[in-house]
Order: structure tokens, then C-alpha cells, then sequence
């Protein structure tokens, strides 16, 4: 058992059954959609990935149904959600908990693969790149979302504010501790 | 006087929560071959490193950029177009290892101060010394294979300043003459600055059983459960007679915050931070607890115990060379 399992919290049981049964395509579209407006505001991003631009990830929140097919596509991404192992030249499988808190930078990628939270298989430079880009453009997913929903942003964020509390997946950004 | 943590940064974000964790200085390298940590999705364009530095210095740190790999016969000009454009940006110090580029520095940059990389592996006073008197090095990072009486022993025949490494990744071979990820995978630390690139590397786990391969070679397996180590030869798993084992190095990082009081007896100057592949989370919590223990240590205050044993490979902490029970 992985010294860090106590602190990724699991999914809840319910988003897990829901993924079972929901269509994925208006999912997949919608993910399109919100990647491409990160892509519009974190441009260094996609060139962090370099020679990895145009690679096909596979995301696999390991306590869900479903993974997530990644094509960066050059800064205009595509994202794809498949109930089966998806195909794609780098796999990242891990608990979502973990896998949403690389994004936020509440973990250390090279801490979750020491403890087995986190596998990589397929294309390790891939993986890698993809990896430091994320962790370099500090994103915040919570204030992406709501900046997509215009009038609705502020019921948004409190939305998410509320999932947060009730899951404990990290699903912003923490604050950096600053010392001077 | 406090002393000095040297920190690292992969990613300008790496920089940033460095400085902001209390970094006096951090290190960091160009996005290509001229530094050890070529790795992809890592390092600084030019005006990263441009903008980062000011970031560093607004916020009352330095910044020294590593250019600590040793240049390709007849592709010399990349390393030393490095060198110029550090300056430019900025850069505090260049840390540099070969001697040829150290040369071109003091010629051509002779305002930018010039430190000595750990890759030059210079381990006694005698060559730190040569360094000095002929290429004005003002500090030296010691290699990770002395005891601190060896390091006090140095010290006490050099006015170079000295810097050791007290967190990450532990490197038991000479560094900048280690070839063992060439003759896997025919890249190297030295020339490429990878060790056990990214690309030659593949992970496959099948019933949560782990298998790492470096260049194809199946290097070592790690049953369900069991922490994960990074895939380098020197802490891979080998067959010897009858027995399988960890031959060279156990997968373990090293931590020496136990022993900055000594090391501060001994004359170092400053205690370097390994991981400019780690993320600005592990920076962040790293320095934090470094900072915090060298400032108890100047008021004279308990340093505080860390708590950084998940943020080490193997999830397993020792204090290498520095104390040398296997002697």
C-alpha cells in the first residue's frame, strides 16, 4: 500500500456510477471546448510540450469508468472519453484525486510515481513533457470553468467551491505560501 | 552568517515558488543540451531566463544558470552562446564544468562570476585550487562521494567557497565522468545532459508488478506496493552469482539536514537543493524546510525535523557519503 494513499481522497462513489451510464460525446464535446479556451490563455503551454505537441495521451483516472483520450493537436486540442482502455502513445493512470492535483500542483509527479499512486507506461518523454508543461502553466480549472460561463461564473465557482469541500479533490488552485 | 540554499528550478513556476519559498538563490538551466538536466518540457528560453532573473531579483535572490555539460567537438559556440546570453539575462553566476568553456568565461565574460560544477568533480583542495588560480572560480559544488572531515579538510586549504548537496537525487559515482546511461541507451549526463533519458525509458505494469527498461534492458522489477525508484543503471537491480540485489546504490535520496550544523563547522558556504525535474510543489516544500532549518540554525534555535521522506525516491532518506559507516 502506497504511503500517500491516505492523502489522495477517492472519488465518489456516485460520479463513478454516473460515468457508467451517461452519454460521453456531449462530455467529450464540452471538454473540447474548455481545453481549446486553456489553450487560447496558456499558449506556452502547448510549447513547453515541444516535439510532443501532436502525441496522444491517455488519462485514466483509475477509480472511474472512463479515460481520457488527449490529442494536444498543436494547441487545438482534442479531448475524447472512452469507457475502454483508449489508445494513445503515453498512458497516466491514477486515482482522479491525484491525477486533478498534478494540474493544481498539490502534488509532486516524481512523489506519486515513488509510491506506485501513479503509473506511467508508453511514451515516458511524452508523459514527461506533458507533465512539466502542466505544472508550469499553473493552471487553475475553477477559474477556467468559470470564466467559460460568463454570467453563471460566480454560481460556478461556488459550485465547484462546494464539490471541493464535499469530496476533497483539490479542483483549484492552492494558494502559494508566500514568506516575505 | 546564514547559510545559503541553492535551490533548483525546472520551470519558470519552479523559479517563482522557489524564490517565494525563501530561496537565496536558485538554479536553473537553457532548454537544450548545454546543461544536465535536459529533459523534455523542461528549462528556460531566453526570455524565460531573462524574466525569471528579475523576478529573482526583485525579490532580493540570485540566480545561476548551469551550463555544466561539456561541448561537442566542433559545436563549441552553442555552449559558449549560452554563456553570453546568461550574462545578458542577467545571471548571477554561470556554474560550469568544462574546462575549455571556463577558459572561453574568464576570457571573453570576465565580470560574470564563474562556479565550478559538480560534473568537473574536483574532490581535493589541490585541483579546486587549479580552478581558482587560473580561471577565477569563486565557488566550487563538492562532489557527493566526500565525508564532512574530508569536506573540512578541503575547506581548511582553500578560500573557494563551497557547496554541498544536502537534498535529492544521490549520485554515488564521480560525477561528469559517468558513463553507465551511455551504454544503455548511448546518451549521457556528460554529453547530453540526460541520465537515463526520457525517451529511452519504459514502464509496463502487469498485475501490479512494476518493470522499468532502460534501452530495452529490464533494469528492475518492484512487486505491489513496493515504492518505485527512478530508472537509472546505478540503482538497478543486478544478478551477481547467486544473488539479486542493488548492486551500486540503493534507491534512496539523500537528506542531510541533520547534518548542516556540522557542515557549517566545516566551512560550507551553501547547501544545494537537487530536482530541477521535480515540480514546483516538491521545490516549494523542500526549500521551505531547508530555509527554515538554516535560519534556526543562525538564531540558535532546535532546528525543526522535516518531513520529507514521501518527497524522496524510494521513500527512503540517507545521508551518503557524508557519513561513511560503510568504511
Amino acid at each position: 500500500m502506497s504511503n500517500s494513499q491516505n492523502l489522495i481522497p477517492q472519488c465518489p462513489a456516485a460520479l463513478a456510477a454516473a460515468l457508467r451510464v451517461v452519454p460521453l460525446a456531449p462530455l467529450s464535446l464540452s471538454l473540447t471546448v474548455f481545453s481549446r479556451k486553456i489553450a487560447k490563455n496558456h499558449p506556452d503551454l502547448f510549447q513547453r510540450l515541444g516535439e510532443h505537441s501532436r502525441t496522444a495521451f491517455v488519462l485514466d483516472p483509475t477509480d472511474l469508468p472512463i479515460v481520457l483520450c488527449l490529442d494536444p493537436n498543436d494547441g487545438m486540442p482534442k479531448v475524447k472519453l472512452t469507457r475502454g482502455r483508449g489508445t494513445g502513445a503515453a498512458r497516466i493512470s491514477g486515482p482522479l484525486a491525484a491525477l486533478i492535483g498534478l494540474v493544481h500542483g498539490a502534488f509532486d509527479g516524481d512523489a506519486l510515481f515513488f509510491s506506485r499512486d501513479l503509473v506511467i507506461e508508453g511514451d515516458t518523454g511524452a508523459a514527461l513533457a506533458l507533465r512539466n508543461a502542466i505544472d508550469d502553466a499553473e493552471l487553475d480549472l475553477s477559474h477556467e470553468a468559470a470564466a467559460l460561463s460568463g454570467p453563471f461564473a460566480r454560481p460556478v465557482q461556488r459550485l465547484i467551491a462546494l464539490a471541493e469541500r464535499q469530496t476533497g479533490l483539490c479542483l483549484t488552485r492552492p494558494e502559494d505560501v508566500a514568506i516575505w | 552568517m546564514v547559510m545559503e540554499i541553492v535551490c533548483p528550478a525546472g520551470t519558470p513556476a519552479a523559479l517563482r515558488a522557489a524564490v517565494k519559498a525563501g530561496a537565496h538563490t536558485v538554479y536553473c538551466g537553457f532548454n537544450d543540451e548545454t546543461n544536465a538536466r535536459n529533459f523534455p518540457g523542461l528549462n528556460f528560453n531566453r526570455n524565460e531566463m531573462r524574466a525569471g532573473i528579475a523576478f529573482a531579483h526583485e525579490h532580493g535572490s540570485k540566480v545561476l544558470v548551469a551550463i555544466n555539460t561539456f561541448p561537442r567537438a566542433g559545436d563549441e559556440a552553442i555552449w559558449q552562446r549560452a554563456i553570453g546570453d546568461a550574462e545578458i539575462c542577467g545571471a548571477d553566476a554561470v556554474i560550469l564544468a568544462d574546462p575549455g568553456l571556463l577558459d572561453y568565461a574568464t576570457r571573453t565574460h570576465p565580470r560574470l562570476r564563474r562556479h565550478l560544477s559538480v560534473q568537473a568533480a574536483a574532490a581535493n583542495a589541490d585541483v579546486i585550487n587549479f580552478y581558482a588560480e587560473t580561471f577565477g572560480v569563486k565557488r566550487v559544488v563538492l562532489p557527493r562521494v566526500l565525508s564532512v572531515p574530508e569536506i573540512a579538510a578541503i575547506n581548511s586549504e582553500t578560500d573557494v567557497e563551497t557547496e554541498v548537496f544536502v537534498f535529492g537525487g544521490l549520485c554515488v559515482m564521480a560525477e561528469g565522468r559517468c558513463s553507465m546511461s551511455s551504454y544503455a541507451t548511448g546518451l549521457s549526463p556528460n554529453m547530453n545532459g540526460v541520465c537515463s533519458p526520457a525517451s529511452h525509458v519504459e514502464y509496463r505494469e502487469d498485475q501490479g508488478v512494476l518493470d522499468a527498461r532502460l534501452g530495452g534492458y529490464l533494469i528492475h522489477r518492484v512487486e505491489r506496493g513496493e515504492p518505485a525508484p527512478y530508472p537509472t543503471l546505478c540503482k538497478g537491480c543486478f544478478s551477481a552469482g547467486e544473488k539479486a540485489g542493488h548492486l551500486f546504490e540503493d534507491p534512496v535520496s539523500l537528506n542531510a539536514e541533520k547534518l548542516i550544523p556540522q557542515l557549517q563547522k566545516a566551512g560550507v558556504t551553501a547547501l544545494k537543493i537537487e530536482g530541477r525535474q521535480r515540480s514546483k510543489s516538491y521545490v516549494a516544500q523542500v526549500v521551505r524546510n531547508f530555509r527554515m532549518a538554516v535560519d534556526a540554525l543562525d538564531a540558535g534555535r532546535p532546528m525543526p525535523e522535516g518531513m520529507l521522506a514521501r518527497l524522496s525516491e524510494g521513500q527512503a532518506m540517507t545521508t551518503g557519503a557524508y557519513k561513511k559507516t560503510w568504511r
